[in-house]
């Protein structure tokens, strides 16, 4: 019997659920609060800023010396935009930090941040992607020409040929509106001055505390160990919390400055209006499809608006790059044409969200496919069936590397449990009686578990991937694990003790997860991309297995027995043929009776692993049933199916809590969120009156089929799926409302899909008011 | 999101607190359950000077009857509503109602006199409140006032009250047996202010509409009634041919606002769509 495989609760909810949770909030204490002035529109030039008397502001003239945020990617097509602290001399998007006031309480900084007089001349702002990309729009950015801060181009050699020998081309032309991740706990921060010491302490909400420390120590040009970054319980992050923010640099900044401790805990309105962004893409498709329904080639036109900035470590390009090189997603696509840009605009900037491009992508790939199957006359399951990669390892036309995966049996298995042909029936009588029923299917795959490799082919000047781990048996036989990753949320220190358990022959409950501190773990990328499990856990792995063996030597001495011959299982080290001990008494000896073993250079029971895997793809089939109210443009989500293949699962229970929520905010994608701004630039979503995540009303009753296709590139045999579920939900869902409404004739091809949308869509194929 | 500064009185009278109102003139502000002018204080969209907080005066909250009336006290909770506080056919129109207002917490602490006082245009009560001319009953140090529902409404969060004053009960009709209501709301999500929310109350006698009344909130600057439906509905036998141009005529009557989730054209549909299904409602009751 394994510990990994169990559904048992994870360690971390007592403490949650309880109230004993410690956010960055609660230590904020009495520090000093900062409330930011921000900008209230998208573009001007700042003459003046007139600060009330007696009170305490800070501009940039006072950070003078202060590097501003550049990330960097090493492609020639890029190009690196400064964001500075705080706004110096212009503005760039409604939201952007100006000044910061410092009081006793939040209530009285807001009160002398509203007093704070900040005299802007406006200029023109340029808002949507596609105005930006117009010929003469105005630059955001003097050097960067067309708006462009990065330009991707593929096409493959036999590309033309295809096309051309295609029976039949389906073009469509897909809009993704923008989206804030919205995370329960907006972002915060306490930045505490240790006079003893003369360190700063940054308790802040983020996914990545030593790359965190790295950034605020780059721009405040100190050494990185005067700074400790510390992630108590964070309150889900999503990507949202996996960059460098201006806020966290001034917090560090003035904390040093006035020797005491200073705190911004984040309110929603500054959430949703400058945290980051993310999903503002537009994709013009084109598949050329063989009269059997096989997908010759895709030819597309990517569009991402990255908003004013790029996000720091990953860049901008993280949208627009993604979405070029993982395009085709799980289809069996040779050939393949692509022209993907980063478009800069005075907005919020984006972020990764919880499946950075792919919700979008996919979106793409499974309209196609509903659109080709119509074309063509093929069931839209059978078209994928298809089209979907069966043989592996796989390369793809951008030369990525799949490794197992149950593409086409996720695919059936949704097929069954549906059962579709008998749900056409029943579609066919529902639209003779008026109602309309529809069913979505989203195949894809998601990349995770990359490291160094992936992201190097990126050209990221900052390149992440690998992660380390030390691990570390006490005297008492109790475990600590000190990991770089920076779990949120996640129940990832439930799932490392489960697998730590099954390496050391212990219970889950002696082993203890340290993280989230950079004074107390080895520097590490945090936790973002679905990588935890697989990479975390895989150093975790290794480190555990460093240990198990200094545990064998140690009862094999203390048994008389040999190494090789022992093993630890039950919570005690048993030599073979007889002879047994205590491993928690082996812990006791390694200390305190070091002298017996006669290993004075590796006294004590400590290891350390590092883990920088290639990736692994997990894959998924979600399926979407819904009723469409065709006279409000009201949808309703009658069930929804996803059967997920993550390889082996550590702890189902917890695999399907990241689906459950991974679907939910898809769910919201498709239906519900979405960023507006007017014209000007000034954002009309700013609160959650407006920006509309799902309630437990929108979410039905999510049904979870597990497959486990066993990868060698994993060594723990887990693949990561984090994001799977708002990978694929938006696609599933979209299509499901095209499916539902086909006597109508409507397609929709964006997205949220809002009752708005939906009835224009369905009045402009009509020609039919409702009443 | 902190609120600016303000001065908070609790009184424990009516007496006190209209005393209190009258004190501080334009600068008062009644604080019943919170819910939206809690909110607005954070946002700094309002910014009381002083806060006269209600919620101690116990005689202001709960509902009884009064012969042909049914008396809410401004203090009463969403939730009261939710269970039937009265018999007829409000019995059902009364929960169905509290059931769509927000969420059970916000059902909880919000109160129906705040309702009807703030005037969001597309709150449920005061849409029932037009729909059925309901009274509202005002008090200040000078003594009390009574205004009708259709009075009291002027313009988005902006009614009849005056600075000094307060609300403390809303009379609302007892509707006899020959009376059909229905309620009928969409919104984004559950709990969501309405897009469009209609109320219809129809008395029916000897097969055919004899009075008719059709309130619809969320499309105006103000919960308003659709009097040419109304009038179309009047002597008709209540049905699909009649329902449908009665909506046709609520439609044309009214003007909608757009905004981001909702433009005119849209919300025009909502308007018909709404006004129908509600009047289906009230005879499939």
């Amino acid at each position: 019997m394994t510990w990994v495989g169990r559904p048992l609760p994870r360690s971390e909810d007592r403490a949650l659920l309880s109230g004993c949770g410690w956010f960055t909030a609660d230590a904020a204490g009495d520090a000093r609060a900062v409330a930011f002035v921000r900008s209230p529109v998208a573009r001007g030039r700042i003459l003046n800023i007139e600060r009330p008397e007696g009170a305490t502001v800070v501009t940039t003239a006072e950070l003078a010396g202060v590097a501003g945020i550049r990330p960097l990617l090493h492609r020639p097509d890029y190009v690196a935009v400064t964001q500075p602290i705080l706004a110096d001399g212009a503005v760039t998007f409604a939201g952007q930090p100006i000044a910061a006031a410092i009081a006793e309480t939040r209530e009285e900084a807001e009160d002398v941040a509203e007093q704070v007089f900040v005299d802007i001349e406006p200029e023109d702002a340029v808002v949507d992607l596609d105005r930006a990309l117009a010929p003469g729009a105005p630059l955001v950015h003097a050097h960067a020409a067309g708006n462009l801060l990065v330009e991707g181009k593929i096409e493959t050699k036999g590309f033309a040929e295809a096309l051309a020998g295609a029976a039949a081309t389906v073009e469509i032309d897909v809009r993704s509106h923008r989206q804030n991740a919205t995370p329960i706990e907006a972002r915060g921060g306490l930045a505490a001055f240790d006079r003893r010491t003369g360190r700063v302490t940054l308790t802040c909400s983020t996914q990545m505390p030593h790359m965190l420390r790295t950034g605020i120590a780059d721009c405040l040009g100190m050494p990185e160990r005067e700074l400790r970054v510390v992630a108590p319980d964070v309150g889900g992050g999503f990507g949202q919390k996996m960059a460098l923010i201006p806020e966290y640099v001034f917090l560090v900044w003035a904390a040093r400055l006035y020797g005491g401790s200073v705190a911004w805990i984040e309110d929603r309105r500054e959430n949703l209006t400058a945290s980051f962004h993310s999903r503002d893409q537009r994709h013009i498709v084109r598949g050329a499809f063989a009269a059997d329904g096989r997908l010759l080639a895709v030819e597309a036109d990517i569009r991402c608006n990255v908003g004013a900035y790029s996000c720091y470590p990953v860049t901008c390009g993280v949208e627009p790059l993604m979405a070029m090189a993982e395009f085709p997603g799980p289809y069996d696509v040779r050939e393949y044409k692509v022209r993907s840009r980063g478009v800069t605009t005075n907005t919020c900037p984006m972020a990764p969200y919880r499946g950075v491009s792919r919700p979008a992508i996919t979106l793409s790939m499974e309209r196609l496919m509903d659109c080709a199957a119509a074309r063509l006359g093929i069931e839209a399951a059978e078209i994928r069936r298809r089209n979907l990669v069966t043989d592996f390892p796989y390369k793809t036309a951008t030369g990525i590397t799949y490794d197992e995966g149950s593409y086409r049996q996720s695919l059936e298995l949704a097929e069954e449990t549906v059962n579709l042909a008998a749900f056409r029936e029943r579609q066919k009588a529902e639209w003779a009686r008026g109602r309309y029923l529809g069913i979505g299917f989203a195949v894809f795959n998601e990349r995770s578990g990359y490291g160094t490799p992936a992201f190097a082919a990126r050209s990221m000047d900052i390149t992440p991937g690998y992660e380390r781990v030390e691990i570390a048996m006490d005297p008492s036989g109790h475990v600590e694990l000190r990991i770089g990753a920076s779990p949120h949320g996640q129940g990832l220190q439930q799932a490392l003790r489960q697998l730590v358990a099954d390496v050391l022959g212990i219970t889950p409950d002696t082993i203890h997860v340290i993280h989230g501190d950079t004074d107390a773990t080895p520097y590490g990328w945090g936790t973002f991309a679905s990588r935890s499990m697989v990479i975390s856990g895989g150093a975790c792995k290794l480190a555990a297995e460093k240990l198990a063996t200094k545990l064998r030597a140690a009862s094999a001495t203390l048994l008389q027995a040999d190494p090789a011959r022992i093993t630890l299982a039950g919570g005690e080290a048993r030599a073979e043929g007889g002879g047994h001990v205590g491993i928690a008494e082996v812990a006791r000896a390694a200390y305190h009776k070091s002298h017996r073993f006669g290993n004075h250079e590796d006294s004590g029971l400590m290891a350390f692993a590092t883990y920088d895997p290639p990736g692994t793809y997990s894959n998924a089939c979600h399926a979407a049933l819904v009723e469409v109210d065709v006279e409000t443009g009201g949808v309703r989500i009658e069930r929804f199916i996803a059967v997920e293949d993550a390889g082996l699962l550590v702890n189902p229970m917890i695999a399907d809590g990241q689906v459950h929520g991974g679907i939910a905010q898809g769910i919201a994608n498709a239906l519900l969120e979405e960023i507006v701004y007017d014209p000007a630039g000034n954002i009309l979503t700013a609160s959650l009156a407006d920006f509309l995540p799902p309630t437990a009303s929108e979410v039905p009753p999510i049904e979870i089929r597990h497959l486990e296709t066993i990868t060698d590139a994993s060594i723990t045999k887990a693949k990561g799926l984090g994001e799977g579920g708002a990978i694929g939900a938006p696609a599933a869902v979209i299509n499901a409302i095209s499916d539902a409404l086909r006597p109508l004739g409507v397609e929709l091809f964006e997205m949220p899909a809002t009752p708005r949308r939906i009835r224009a869509a369905i009045r402009s194929a009509t020609g039919k008011t409702a009443a | 999101m902190k609120p600016a500064a303000f001065e908070y009185f609790a009184p424990r009278s009516v007496e006190e607190a209209t005393a209190l109102l009258a004190q501080h003139g334009s600068d008062g502000r009644v604080l019943a359950g919170g819910q939206s002018l809690v909110p607005a204080m954070n946002f700094r969209l309002a910014r009381p000077a002083v806060l006269v907080d209600i919620n101690g005066i116990d005689r202001l909250a709960g509902v009884r009857e009064e012969g042909d009336r049914i008396i809410v006290g401004t203090l009463t909770r969403h939730v009261v509503f939710e269970k039937p506080v009265t018999d007829g056919p409000l019995a059902k129109l009364l929960p169905t109602i509290a059931h769509n207002i927000a969420h059970l917490p916000i059902r909880i602490r919000g109160t129906f006199g705040g309702s009807i006082a703030h005037a969001d245009p597309a709150a449920e009560w005061c849409a029932l409140a037009v729909a059925l001319g309901a009274e509202i009953v005002v008090r200040s140090t000078g003594g009390s006032r009574t205004v009708a529902a259709g009075d009291w409404f002027r313009s988005i969060f902006t009614t009849d009250l005056r600075d000094g004053e307060m609300v403390t009960e809303v009379r609302l009709p007892r509707l006899g047996d020959d009376w059909r209501c229905g309620f009928v709301e969409f919104n984004r999500r559950a709990g969501d202010f309405a897009l469009v929310a209609a109320v219809a109350a129809l008395r029916i006698e000897g097969g055919l509409i004899r009075e008719a009344r059709l309130a619809l909130g969320g499309v105006v600057d103000k919960p308003v009634r659709a009097e040419a439906a109304e009038s179309l509905l009047l002597g008709q036998t209540p049905g699909d041919p009649v329902f449908r141009a009665a909506a046709e005529a609520a439609r044309g009557s009214l003007e909608p606002f757009g905004d981001i989730h909702a433009d005119a054209e849209y919300k025009s549909e909502l308007v018909a769509v709404m006004a129908r299904r509600a009047l289906e409602r009230a005879v499939a009751a």
